[in-house]
């Protein structure tokens, strides 16, 4: 349990990290882009949308830098981001709240799959070893943990999208479909994720089978999975229960850390794709230079990594007993 | 080569040899290993490390991993050879009759799974189903060794190393096999924890009548309680025989100097002498008897000529001291030069 | 959090056969040497480009989107260019980032990540928050947001920012096993001498984990390549550099793929992921050395047991 409330509080800590970064950084860049954005849409906003901004970013303010922090954090706290201006006169609420279920959907799903089936796989590339299954699998997914995100994104609509024309590779749904319930909308929808899926699957799922094949190795080797071999137990129960079990821990926490990595890689499938989640807002708005919306985004993205990490860590320690004594 | 003096042989060894294939070529661990086993039989095997022990228990129990391999040799267990089966054809013999306590028990328990599911594993695995034999038969090998039930529900990380160290033991006799082979059990453990430990299986022991393979490196624990000694050095067995006539009167002069470098409670003070240099590496043994260059008493033979097994008073021993050809041939007394390792 | 560190057995060693051990190693291992090989191919394109593409990479004068030919190797953009000098040249300023952000990266987790080892106490407490949260906050998002504000970021201010955001991972390792390697007696006799802290961490600690500094080099090459790339193709880096992330840029916003001039795409890409291979097979490979568990195993046909000599 204590383990947990640490945990918590180093989440907090992180998370009030993030929020200062989003504050001081347009402050300390060079050339005050606040100052820049703030005169660009002068003429375009309107009173309240034009003052929130300029309290974001303590332009024509005067009140203290700690002052302009703490209504900062005020706003944050009572989720107040203030207004678009890219997709102006939505709040930026409102454009984060539209974007995040295809994400979710998405980045969601090709994750938690590339997870499983990367463990599935490194777990038994490493039981079989010396085997040809083994020889191959690393070389192989070393080449494709090398290969940038985007690229394969491209290719996959080069050859998938344009010449063999199996699936679309815009945007999340045909605009002529009525978006709702029925069924072929949401065929329409799964057709039109299949090739920005599969481009994500393809990138992560590499590490995951190294990862846990080499921790797989290593825990092989321990004394207690020689024992069981003593003990006469059966070979699958050995590779899972003795085994796996033991080398799948390190990589849960492994697991939420490279989160990190994998929202990149989703950040630059979206953008290839145009799927209209999360991370193609926070491009639209940064070359739009709509820096509410993009402080907001990265916020979110922060959040939802710092949330994973936490449920792994809960996961940890439901699953590995030493954590509970040790606190 | 079965020792004549055993009755009831459980195990036989003859001849085993273990190596391990590298890329540079391979190294013997074990060499031409024999030795018998009998039942209720109290066998200890000392030496130094490196010198082939753990290598040859796991070799008996065939728990090898690549690159290890048995080279040559068997190894009968009630009258049926073990070497070259797979683990599934081990299995129905694995546990019920032959079984295993390694030496840190931290890392020979797992460390996710409580006491009481590790012995469940073993219990299922060998067709006992019912969940009351399998909670009544957890809890009687815990009480057979003093600890009690109720830390069937513990962590292995939960429990003291002396507890962990009789968990281990407990797990050997859920079905009071026939041969329990011990690597080193003691070693993690304070001196008290050590005497206790070792006075429990003797007492098992003498209940239920199983025989013990006991390997050390601790040559004064081992010879309060084991029935016959082997000495193993470099992979080979230097020495092998009754206890008391092992210890009393060495003959080897391996041996000798490991009884030389233990200090004894009783008896005068006497100056404490190490064996100078240090075990051979295997990839490189040096020729002749395998000791010659840490021996006190080698004379010109011994570098030439690789000693075999000799009988003498029922021990075996691997010494040129004891071939009968030299004792006759080596009238003048032996050089005594120690050359450098 | 708990570190997957392996940590590796260390004895006192000099920098000067700590190298030659490295080579050795590196000669050994099949996935090294295939990776050592790419890699230096990739220098010396970045060191002579002249000599392997005569073409002026941002030459517009050649006629626009050609395709494959013996006068244009791999065609020209939609501007004339001939793509094939521009990824030969490109190759210079990819590497510079790769070597400047990945030395960099390296050498500051090395100081950070050992000096809270050796440390200890709240110093150890304080860095490895920093590092901890540096860490957890997702890197891509913050590379977005910090190259959004700086707009245009040059060869040199990238290095900068993938340094800065870079390190936190390889400090982890780099400090597990300064910790495993904190209580030897070497470093005890070093602290008896008298030895100020910075002398211990550079000269006694330090050398001892070269192949794992060489790994955590590795790894931050990598990053910084397919980061720097990935920031050039969405228009965060300069679009006017030569380099394959900003080729990538100019072939996305002139619809390269819908249009055949395939190309433009494919090209850079390969590039990218090729050195990108290198430096993760030099990677593993260093895994491999670092862990010999890991290293791949002869399966042992079980032959027959000669019988035992009587």
């Amino acid at each position: 349990m204590r383990f947990i409330l640490r945990r918590a509080g180093f989440f907090l800590v992180t998370l009030w990290a993030a929020v200062t970064l989003n504050f001081f950084l347009p402050r300390l860049m060079p050339g005050n882009p606040a100052l820049a954005m703030v005169a660009k849409f002068h003429g375009r906003l309107s009173g309240q949308a034009l003052i929130s901004l300029e309290d974001l970013f303590g332009v024509n303010t005067h009140t203290s830098l700690f002052v302009q922090y703490l209504h900062y954090l005020g706003d944050i706290a009572t989720g107040n981001f203030g207004t678009s201006l890219y997709f102006y006169p939505e709040s930026v609420s409102r454009v984060v709240l539209d974007a995040i279920p295809w994400t979710l959907g998405l980045v969601g799903v090709t994750t938690i799959l590339a997870f499983a089936l990367g463990t599935g796989v490194g777990i038994i590339s490493a039981w079989r070893r010396g085997t040809w299954l083994d020889g191959v699998v690393p070389p192989v997914f070393v080449i494709t943990s090398a290969i940038p995100y985007f690229w394969v994104g491209m290719m996959f609509i080069l050859i998938f999208g344009i010449r063999l024309q199996w699936f679309p590779y815009t945007f999340a749904y045909d605009p002529t479909l009525t978006p709702g319930l029925n069924w072929p909308f949401i065929a329409n929808v799964l057709e039109h994720a299949i090739l920005p899926a599969a481009a994500l699957l393809l990138t992560t799922i590499g590490t995951w089978i190294l990862t846990m094949r080499n921790n797989m190795v290593t825990t092989l080797a321990e004394d207690y999975v020689r024992m069981a071999r003593a003990k006469g137990l059966p070979g699958r129960r050995v590779m899972l229960d003795y085994a796996a079990r033991n080398a799948v821990l390190p990589n849960l926490t492994g697991f939420a850390m490279s989160l990190g990595f994998v929202v990149g890689g989703a950040i630059l499938i979206e953008y290839v794709f145009d799927y209209p989640g999360v991370g193609y807002m926070l491009l639209q708005a940064v070359e739009n230079e709509d820096y509410p919306l993009m402080q907001a985004l990265f916020l979110l993205i922060t959040v939802a990594v710092l949330v994973a990490i936490l449920l792994a860590d809960i996961a940890t320690a439901i699953f590995d007993p030493r954590t509970r004594s040790a606190g | 080569m079965s020792d004549p003096h055993v009755p009831e042989p459980v195990l036989e060894v003859s001849g085993l040899s273990v190596e391990y294939v590298l890329d540079r070529g391979s190294v013997r661990a074990v060499d031409d290993v024999s030795f018998t086993v009998g039942r209720g039989e109290f066998l200890g095997i000392v030496g130094e490390s490196g010198c082939g022990k753990s290598t040859l228990l796991f070799a008996v129990a065939q728990l090898l991993a690549p690159p290890a391999r048995v080279e040559a040799g068997s190894v009968i267990f009630k009258g049926e050879s073990l070497v070259g089966l797979t683990d599934k054809q081990l299995a129905a013999t694995r546990w019920r009759n032959l079984s295993v306590v390694m030496q840190s028990a931290m890392n020979a328990l797992n460390p996710v799974k409580s006491i009481g599911a590790q012995f469940k594993d073993a219990m299922r695995a060998h067709g006992v189903r019912r969940s009351d034999e399998i909670a009544d038969r957890s809890a009687e090998v815990l009480r057979m060794v003093g600890i009690d039930p109720a830390h069937l529900r513990s962590y292995p990380h939960q429990l003291s190393g002396g507890m962990r160290q009789r968990a281990m033991i407990a797990m050997a006799m859920l079905f009071t096999p026939d041969l329990v082979i011990m690597d080193e059990p003691t070693s993690a453990l304070d001196v008290v924890a050590q005497r206790s430990l070792m006075v429990q299986i003797k007492e098992l022991q003498d209940a239920y009548r199983f025989a013990v393979i006991f390997v050390t490196h601790d040559m004064s624990l081992i010879s309060h309680f084991s029935d016959r000694l082997m000495v193993m050095y470099a992979g080979q067995v230097s020495e092998l025989g009754a206890t008391r006539s092992v210890f009393d009167a060495p003959r080897h002069p391996y041996t000798q100097g490991l009884l030389e470098a233990f200090p004894s409670i009783r008896g005068p003070k006497v100056p404490l002498k190490g064996i100078p240099g240090s075990p051979p590496n295997l990839a490189m043994i040096p020729g002749g008897c395998r000791f010659h260059p840490r021996c006190p008493v080698a004379f010109d033979r011994c570098s030439e000529e690789a000693p075999d097994l000799y009988q003498l008073d029922g021990s075996l021993v691997r010494c040129l001291l004891y071939d009968d050809a030299a004792a006759d041939a080596d009238a003048s007394a032996p050089t005594g030069g120690r050359a450098d390792a | 959090m708990a570190a997957a560190a392996v940590t590796v057995p260390a004895s006192p060693v000099t920098a000067n056969s700590a190298a030659r051990r490295v080579w050795r190693a590196v000669r050994k291992n099949r996935k090294a040497t295939a990776g050592a090989i790419l890699l230096i191919f990739f220098i010396f394109l970045g060191l002579f480009p002249g000599l392997i593409a005569h073409d002026s990479p941002t030459a517009e004068i050649y006629g626009r989107s050609m395709g494959v030919s013996s006068a244009h190797l791999l065609g020209t953009t939609a501007y004339g260019q001939d793509i094939f000098a521009q990824v030969v040249w490109g190759t210079r300023q990819v590497l510079i980032i790769a070597f400047g952000a990945g030395l960099a990266a390296t050498a500051i987790a090395a100081i950070i990540g050992v000096s809270a080892a050796y440390l200890g106490g709240t110093w150890d407490g304080v860095l490895n928050l920093i590092t901890d949260v540096l860490l957890v906050i997702p890197l891509f998002p913050l590379l977005i947001v910090i190259a959004a504000y700086v707009q245009n970021s040059g060869t040199v201010v990238l290095i900068a920012v993938l340094t800065l955001t870079g390190w936190s991972y390889t400090a982890r390792q780099l400090r597990a096993q300064a910790l495993s390697v904190r209580s030897r007696d070497f470093l005890e006799a070093a602290r008896v001498r008298g030895e100020r802290a910075v002398y211990v961490v550079c000269v006694e600690i330090l050398p001892t984990m070269t192949s794992l500094l060489v790994a955590a080099f590795l790894t931050n090459a990598l990053y910084a390549v397919l980061f720097a790339s990935s920031l050039q193709f969405i228009g965060l880096g300069d679009p006017n550099a030569t380099s394959w992330g900003t080729m990538l840029y100019w072939a996305e916003n002139n619809e390269a793929l819908q249009t055949g001039q395939y190309m433009w795409a494919v090209a850079p890409g390969v590039c990218i992921a090729a050195l990108g291979t290198a430096f993760a097979l030099l990677n593993y490979a260093f895994d491999e050395i670092g862990n010999p568990a890991l290293r791949p195993v002869r399966k042992i046909r079980s032959k027959r047991v000669r019988p035992a000599r009587s």
